[in-house]
Formats: C-alpha cells, structure tokens, sequence
C-alpha cells in the first residue's frame, strides 16, 4: 500500500509555470483594467477564452448537484467538428477563432440582424445556471453554465406568426474545425426546437463555464443548452439562428434517422435502438444511477409535451 | 517441401530458428502482449484515465481482443507466405492472449460496467444485438480456450480439434460486428479491423482454392 506523506506546499498552491510567465502581461491586463474603470467601455473588449465574467447572477433554475469538475467537463467533449472521440474536442478546438465573432439571426422575424458576440454578452444579465446534463451515450455531468434565456434573443427579434421552430447551425469551416474534413456528418451541424421549447426558461443560450468564458471545445463563443434534452440538442459555436415554418432537419436526424428524432427529450422509457437509456453514469461517480424522465426537470417541461406518444416523437 | 537456397542468410534464423531462439521470442512476445493490459494499471494507478476511466478500461480491452484474434489469425497465412513454419508454435499464445483480453473486457462490462446487476446484464444481452453478438462470441471462445492443450488436441483427434477450432472465424467476425454496431457514427476504427480480418480469411480462401484446384504435382514445384 502507498502511503503518501502531503508535501510542505500543496502542489495547488505553487504558481503555475504558465501563468509565473505572464506575469507581466498580468500587471499589464491590470493596468489596461484600472483604465477601463476610469474611462468606460473603452478596453471593454475583446474577451479570451478562460477569463473570468463579471457579474454573474444566481438563478432559482440552477440545481444544488454536486458539479462536474472542471477539467472532466473541458477534456471529454462530443463536438465532431474537431473528430470523433471525446477527447479530440480538448486537443484541437484551441484553432477555432471565437473572436471576432457573429451571429446571423434571421427568417421569420421582424427584426433580423447580424449580432456581434459582444453585443449578445449584453442583451440580458447573464446568469448562472447549474444544469445537469444527459448525453445520449449514457453519461451525465452536471454543469455550471453561463448565459442567458434564448427567450430574450426571440423577443427582440419579434417573431413572425410563421416562425413555428428555431434552426440553429453551427460554424462550418474546415480549416478551423479539422473534423468537418471528414464526412461523418452532414455538415454545417444543424439543430431545432419547436418555438415554445426555445421560449422555455430553462432554455439557454451558453457563453461560459464555471464562471469564466466559454472553452472552445465546449461550443465557444456561444452554444445552446437545452437541459431536458440529450446532449447532442445543444448546438455549439452558433453562426446562425434562423426562425422557419417547417420542422428543422437536425444533423443528427439526418444521420441517423430511425435512432435520433428531433425531439430527443431524455426519457428512460425509450431506449436508443442499441442500448439502454435506463441509466447513466455520472463523470467522476462509480455505480450508475438511474435516468430520470426529462433529466429530472419533468415539472418544467413535461407540459410542453402533453397528449403526445413520446416513442412515436423520440 | 525442398527450402530454397537461395534465402537470404539473414533470414536464415528466421526461416529456420532453434528451438531456444523460438523459446526466447516467444518469452518477449509474451511480456509484450502484457503491455497493454500494464499500460492501463499504470494510467489506472495514476488517474490518467480520463473523465469516464470505465469506458477507457472497456474499450481498450475490447481493442485489444480483437488485435489479438487478427494476430493469431494472421499466423497460418504468414507461415505459409514465408515459409517460417515455427510461426506455429506462437498461434496457441495469441490465441489464448485473446481469450485473456476478452475474459478482461467481459469482467470490466459485467463488474465495472454493470455492477453485477444480473437482471440488467441479461436484458442487454439479449435486447442489444452489440452485446448479443459480444457475448455469443465470448461463449463460443470458451471451448476453444479450454481444449487449446496438446492433451486436447490428442483426446480430440486433429481433425476433430481442427474442426471445432475454425470457429475462431466467426467469432472474429463477430467481434468487428460488435465493435461495428456499438459506434455512434464513425466506423472508421471497425471498418479498418473489418478490412484486415477479410485480408486474412480472403487468404485462406486463396489457400484452399490452389490446394483444390491445382495438381499435386504444380503446387510442389512453384
């Protein structure tokens, strides 16, 4: 048996190479900081990956869950724009430019506009909502989100009387996303709610993680989060938000149609065709726990389903 | 068969080694087919397994069962391109390193995975057509594993034994299609296993085919 003595100083407490190295550009970012405090909006921009956002709010939607550590939910990543295992996202997405950045939102709107991404850190308070999330393969994490309701983005768009779903596609550019030069998946990836999911609360726009900016391999600059449903709802590195009579086609779908619906509420009761959804294993806990109907968040979503065969609309 | 002279020297120990040069590779191979399973003790003790430590256990295990049942297939076919006919005497080895791998993966699924949740197990295998084909195949490994003695061979007559032993190409067949249903979408990893086995079978075929069809007289001289 090992039996390990703590060191004098905790390997915690010792200032990283990385950051020791800094340490000017530090005294600098500080410098440029007290500036912004003195004049305002000037050195407001632009916003690094991993730098921490100020003045989260806590929200009643957030769950008292033990969280996912960090470095589980920043190096176990299904984002196939940057190849198909889980830990490829962590290895390549550092290529992808996340500033400047915009987003197209359009279709069946009165106000459509091209955002810039900073413009939409803006549009409401962002908040921080602990989720848990389901990937369809079977695992869970619990997540400690920054962002803001999709509802606030729809009602400055003033949507139509025909915009009865939201489209949502993500970066395609395969000189950034490495993955997308191989044709596992009909790309740019695509993804689609029903207008009253994309109104719900729970329904967030994402723009950070664990209090900082978004990591790229989690879908920076901005991703969906849609916590009742499996993982794979969640557009990352969102380039357009498009509002559309007819019932999007997501990428998955059309990958996969008999094993991804478009509805992919999590739902123990329905099995993926080739294994079980009766249980999960959460990241960092040993024995599976049970899968719970809409990922335990039935009280909020269950109604938006009502009367409908849910084997039928998986 | 005649040897041909024309080999060249350095091969000479490779067309024809000693019996202590055949013991001593095998020694090495053996200490190197254990490798893999180091390797994951190693990341294990260590926590570099990664956020989901069950899956990584699970599938390298998987892996390597199935690069274990390629290598022992693929010793009759370089045997007889090569003329190394000791190759025989590793193809045991492999073939029981396979069985290893499997009883290791089998033992992550049914301990780690599932936690011995009989009712659960037997639900999987039999609604789960990955994990009925994974544990047909197991099964079906089991006999081969078991009569892999030379006493075996002996009490079962080569024939017999041979017989029994060819069902090592379903199973292998099987463990792709395992591996080949259970991915989400890419199918690049299975599809290269896939590719290699079909090398391998397709080999023998071409064997059988020559031996059948061409004179005793042309196959001795070619």
């Amino acid at each position: 048996m090992l039996i390990k003595k703590p060191a004098a100083i905790r390997p915690t407490e010792i200032t990283d190479q990385a950051l020791y190295l800094k340490r000017r550009e530090f005294i600098k970012a500080a410098a440029v900081a007290a500036a912004g405090l003195v004049i305002p909006g000037v050195f407001a921009t632009p916003r690094q990956a991993g730098a921490a956002i100020p003045n989260i709010r806590k929200s009643i939607y957030s769950t008292a869950e033990e969280m996912t550590m960090l470095k589980d939910i920043t190096n176990y990543n299904n984002f196939y724009e940057f190849g198909t295992d889980k830990y490829s996202p962590a290895q390549f997405a550092g290529k992808m430019k996340t500033r400047p950045w915009t987003v197209r939102v359009e279709g069946e709107i009165k106000r459509p506009k091209v955002y810039d991404i900073e413009e939409l850190f803006k549009i409401a308070p962002l908040e921080e909502r602990i989720y848990r999330m389901r990937c369809v393969e079977g695992w869970s994490m619990v997540i400690p989100w920054v962002g803001f309701q999709l509802s606030e983005l729809i009602k400055r768009s003033e949507p139509t009387a025909n915009a009865k779903y939201v489209e949502f596609t993500t970066l395609k550019d395969s000189t950034q996303m490495p993955g997308q030069r191989s044709s596992v998946l009909d790309w740019p990836y695509i993804e689609g709610l029903r207008m009253d999911e994309a109104m719900h609360p729970l329904t967030i726009l994402a723009v950070g993680l664990y209090g900082d900016i978004l990591p790229n391999q989690n879908g920076a600059p901005m991703r969906l989060v849609v916590p009742w449903k499996y993982g794979f709802k969640g557009a990352k590195s969102i380039v357009r938000i498009r509002f559309v009579e007819n019932q999007p086609v997501s990428a998955w779908t059309k990958a996969a149609s008999q094993e991804y619906g478009f509805y992919s509420n999590v739902n123990p009761n329905v099995d993926h065709p080739r294994w079980s959804q009766a249980k999960e294993r959460r990241i960092g806990e040993f024995f599976k726990r049970p899968t719970l109907m809409f990922n335990g968040y039935a009280d909020q979503a269950a109604q938006l389903y009502a009367g409908m065969d849910l084997r039928k609309y998986f | 068969m005649p040897r041909r002279d024309f080999a060249f020297p350095t091969f000479m120990s490779f067309a024809q080694p000693t019996p202590q040069q055949v013991q001593t590779l095998k020694a090495v191979l053996f200490s190197a087919c254990l490798i893999p399973l180091a390797r994951l003790v190693w990341r294990g003790f260590n926590h570099d397994l990664g956020a989901n430590p069950i899956e990584v256990i699970t599938h390298s295990t998987g892996d390597w069962t199935l690069i274990m049942l390629l290598i022992t297939l693929s010793v009759t076919p370089l045997r007889r391109i090569l003329e190394w006919p000791w190759l025989l005497k590793l193809r045991r080895m492999f073939g029981l390193y396979a069985f290893f791998y499997v009883c290791l993966h089998f033992l992550t699924y049914v301990w780690l995975d599932q936690f011995f949740d009989i009712f659960d197990i037997a639900k999987d295998v039999l609604k789960r057509p990955f994990i009925t084909v994974g544990f047909t195949c197991f099964v079906l490994l089991i006999p081969l594993a078991v009569t892999s003695t030379n006493n075996m061979v002996k009490r079962l007559g080569a024939k017999r034994w041979q017989q029994l032993h060819r069902f090592v190409y379903f199973i292998a067949a099987g463990g792709v299609v395992h591996f080949w249903w259970l991915v989400k979408k890419d199918i690049t990893e299975p599809l290269q296993y896939a590719i290699i086995l079909a090398l391998l079978l397709g080999l023998r075929a071409l064997f059988y085919l020559r031996k059948t069809s061409l004179p005793r007289v042309a196959l001795s001289q070619r």
